[in-house]
């Protein structure tokens, strides 16, 4: 991998056309559009354009990598070409969705896409305003990476700054607002945008310190007493991170708690998942059963209308958790002697199964059917009912933290490594005394176990639950978050639910396009970063072990 | 082996019980139900063509499974969109353009031609890309990763065609030659069903002779036995591999085509669940077996639709055929305990499995 190829003319309009059609495919199915209503910059640019140009700057910057370092104005140019090439298929779209009605065909190709896109100066002066534009931008691209280190830096981190102000100005404002109040408001944003002046702070403000914090890193060795002062810091930094998470609901607001609350349970349920697919490597794409199964026993229990028992939800909790626990084990039997994508097919259909049978009319009696369970209790304790999302945050995190703690503690235990073990070669690891059966049954019922939990949370946070709520899509979400966070790594569950769960809910255009979104992630992740982005260090030497030069062997 | 079922000898006694409650469940629902009696003999006939018709479409698509899990040991989850894809660009740029002009009902035969060559086209290129940007890069990781990147494929391509052409159901046009019933041997039969199971036996007999007889066929072949040796041989492995999921993806073109032309209406989640089925159907028949597939198409096609209604309804559980999914699904977790390999499997899924 090492030897890089210069890369030729050939390749130059290689790399434009795939980023034009990248942004082409981005159109159509109206990704680029919906994002142009997000402003950025108040009357600069939306969204939408970071996504029209993301492209063909990133393939700039990519084939400027491939050009040797002495030949800067080849790179250069390059760049201008691959900008200039990548706007000629969006030039096409534009061209027949202004002569011919293919609306009727491709519903997304709307006439505000059109206009985006040629930005809104009509088609013959917009296309050449787009060519220019994305050749510029392929120029300035290609110039970016021919910078030394210590300026390219800063002056990215300083863009990737201003960029996520702009995307979340809208909740930057209400938080400024709840706490600054109007006046400030208004010297920072225009509309619910960033307003230019503020922009530029921002850039100038990140590159600035970036650029700084650069120059003064020292770089020493570590001696015994740093590691052991580290340590200590990070005992004082979780302590800190805690009290931070205890006093978050009134920072964040009822919208951004109630968020937080949905990560949370997300948290809980990757954690429960990271323990069967991460730790035991027993790939499930069924999750959602026990998440159904603590759902429905919660309801069951604690609802108050004619189908529950009526019981308080501290009573119901634990047999709710004891159910979908139990239904792990039970579940588990039948796919023991399976690996691999078998047991991912079956744990499907048992997912599939449980939904179809919380839907049938079978069951309608005891679980409502399609209408589900209504007037499910909030939990309460001493005739406080947390009934706010600022109230049940902390049930959350309760959940949470005890999910956490179980996890940190069963990786490190005998157990735990039982299922590395036996995640890394099942036959191995019975030949070494593991019981497969116990391991593996201890996996699949600790998994129900968080999945339980959290949908026992989750039916008496939203007081009503229906069998659709409860359908592949949820196991599809936990299995990407917990991949995109790193396997078998506990910070990455949180990060990947942040980024997974976190994310679309503060854009509201992406939840749109999530699970595209999701499935394009999967593969990327898989392709250039199989451990995830906070990697556990085990599966990271294992997921790069097969690109080291293989060893002789004889087999 | 051996070892292994003496450590785990009270879980067997669990599988076995479990294989024999289902099983006399089953027994037990039939027998109740043939002594109720329901339904005349007109609608059991009837039940079971429409089995025959599903369980032919299984068929085809169940092909692509088999014959992807041959060479490359995975599942290839986005097969069943591949499935999709084919019919819903043809549906929306021919079938329904055409029937809108007059044109499909002049020229039935052009234009069932044109849709089914669109559908394959348009599936064979998403498979072929999906091999190239997805599959391809991975052979070497671990079994997890292409697995996983498979199943990214798979919901990547539902929600693009899903942006592309809007979340609603689309309609496919009728072929006014296709309506209604047709008598065989005094047996009233929809003509659609009978259209399907010809076109899907034509399309598996020439499957059969391609891969049994061509020179293409037999490099799949030797690919699938051993990629190094097959590459000393001089036979180019990226190629037989990506012919091997041509293949198979114009089968699932075809079964697309197959699938509007009995159900009339497309959409973007419809390949999603035959997919999983067709995956059970290969499972069944016995994974990387050609007549393996098709024979456990047919079989759970005969299940699914008879099942409900003969096991299940005897049972007294109310509208049964919401079950139908669950037969499937059972009958898959069934198979892989007791028979992995398969009904006409071979040795490789032992081991895989």
């Amino acid at each position: 991998m090492t030897i890089t190829k210069s890369i030729e003319i050939r390749d130059v309009i290689k790399f434009g056309l795939l980023a034009g059609v990248i942004v082409l495919s981005l159109s159509v199915i109206g990704f680029i559009d919906l994002l142009g209503t997000r402003e950025l910059v108040a009357g600069m640019f939306t969204l939408g354009h970071i996504f029209m140009l993301a492209a063909p700057f990133g393939m700039a910057f990519v084939s400027a990598g491939k050009v040797s370092a002495d030949e800067k104005n080849k790179a250069l140019g390059y760049g201008f070409l691959i900008g200039v090439i990548a706007a000629l298929p969006l030039v096409v779209l534009a061209i027949l969705a202004t002569s011919f009605d293919i609306r009727q065909f491709l519903p997304n190709v709307s006439p505000s896409l059109i206009s985006l896109l040629t930005f809104g100066q009509g088609l013959t002066v917009g296309s050449l305003i787009l060519v220019v534009v994305t050749g510029i931008l392929g120029l300035l691209a290609a110039g970016l990476h021919t910078l030394p280190d210590r300026f390219q830096h800063p002056l990215i981190t300083g863009l990737g700054w201003m960029l996520i102000a702009g995307t979340f100005s809208e909740i930057l404002l209400g938080r400024v607002r709840a706490f600054f109040g109007r006046g400030v408001v208004k010297l920072i944003f225009a509309g619910k945008a960033l307003n230019p002046i503020a922009a530029l702070i921002i850039f100038v403000l990140a590159a600035g310190i970036t650029y700084w914090l650069d120059t003064r890193a020292p770089k020493k060795e570590e001696t015994v007493e740093d590691i052991k002062k580290l340590q200590k810091m990070t005992k004082i930094r979780i302590g800190l991170g805690i009290l931070l998470l205890l006093v978050s609901p009134l920072i964040l607001g009822t919208y951004l708690t109630e968020v937080a609350n949905n990560v949370g349970l997300y948290v809980i349920m990757g954690l429960g998942l990271n323990i069967v697919v991460g730790f035991a490597g027993l790939l499930d794409l069924g999750f959602v059963a026990f998440f159904a199964i603590g759902a429905f026993a919660m309801g069951v229990l604690t609802s108050e209308g004619h189908l529950g028992l009526g019981l308080t939800f501290w009573t119901a909790l634990p047999f709710s958790v004891l159910a979908s626990t139990l239904a792990g084990v039970v579940l588990g039997i039948p796919v023991l002697g399976m690996r691999g994508d078998y047991l991912a097919i079956v744990t499907l259909g048992f997912g599939e199964i449980i939904r179809i049978l919380a839907l049938s009319d079978m069951l309608k009696p005891y679980i409502g059917g399609a209408q589900g369970i209504l007037q499910i209790p909030k939990p309460s304790i001493m005739g406080f009912e947390f009934i706010q999302p600022e109230s049940l945050f902390y049930i959350v995190l309760l959940g949470v933290l005890l999910a956490a703690f179980i996890s940190w503690r069963l990786r490190d235990s005998r157990l735990g490594r039982q299922w590395m073990a036996m995640r890394d070669d099942e036959d191995v690891a019975e030949a070494m005394g593991i019981n497969l059966v116990s391991t593996k049954l201890m996996a699949f019922a600790s998994g129900a176990f968080f999945g339980g939990l959290a949908g026992a949370i989750f039916a008496s946070k939203l007081t009503s639950i229906f069998p659709h709520s409860f359908n592949l899509i949820v196991s599809i979400n936990v299995l990407s978050l917990i991949i995109v966070g790193g396997l078998g790594s506990l910070p990455g569950v949180v990060v990947g639910a942040l980024i997974l769960v976190g994310l679309p809910e503060l854009l509201r255009e992406f939840a749109e396009h999530r699970m595209l979104i999701y499935g394009a992630l999967l593969i990327v992740m898989m392709l250039a970063k199989p451990e995830g982005f906070w990697p556990s260090e085990i599966i990271k030497r294992e997921l790069h072990a097969h690109e080291e030069p293989e060893p002789v062997s004889s087999d | 082996m051996l070892q292994r079922l003496q450590n785990i000898s009270f879980l067997d006694i669990a599988l076995w019980a479990l294989g024999a409650i289902i099983i006399f469940v089953v027994i037990w629902g039939t027998v109740a139900t043939l002594i109720e009696n329901p339904y005349p003999a007109q609608t059991w006939v009837e039940t079971v063509v429409a089995g025959i018709a599903q369980g032919s479409l299984y068929a085809l698509i169940a092909i692509g499974y088999t014959l992807v899990y041959g060479v490359l040991f995975m599942i290839n989850f986005a097969h069943g969109e591949f499935f999709m894809s084919g019919i819903i660009t043809a549906t929306i740029f021919l079938a329904q353009p055409m029937k809108a002009s007059g044109f499909l009902d002049a020229h039935p035969v052009i234009s069932i031609s044109l849709i089914a060559v669109t559908a394959i086209l348009v599936s064979v290129g998403i498979a072929l890309l999906t091999e190239r940007v997805a599959y391809r890069p991975l052979r070497k990781a671990p079994r997890l990763v292409p697995l996983i990147t498979a199943i990214g494929a798979s919901f990547f391509w539902q929600y693009f065609f899903r942006g592309l052409y809007g979340s609603e159901v689309k309609s496919f046009p009728q072929f006014e030659a296709l309506a209604g019933k047709a008598s065989i041997l005094g047996i009233p039969i929809l003509k659609s069903h009978i259209i399907v199971i010809i076109a899907a036996v034509l399309m598996l007999i020439g499957l059969y002779f391609f891969i049994m007889k061509t020179k293409v066929g037999k490099s799949i072949r030797a690919v699938a036995e051993n990629k190094d040796v097959a590459a000393l041989m001089g036979i180019n492995v990226d190629r037989a591999v990506a012919i091997t999921f041509a293949m198979g993806s114009a089968m699932a073109g075809i079964a697309g085509v197959l699938f509007a032309l009995v159900f009339r209406q497309v959409h973007f989640f419809m390949g999603f669940i035959p997919g999983i089925k067709a995956f059970t159907a290969a499972v069944l028949g016995g994974i990387g077996s050609v007549p393996g597939a098709a024979l456990g198409g047919f079989l759970l096609g005969m299940f699914e639709s008879v099942g409900p209604g003969l096991f299940l309804e005897g049972l007294g559980i109310p509208a049964p055929h919401q079950l139908k999914d669950v037969i499937a699904f059972t009958l898959l977790v069934l198979v892989l305990i007791f028979r992995p390999q398969g009904i006409l499997g071979e040795r490789l899924a032992v081991e895989k499995a």
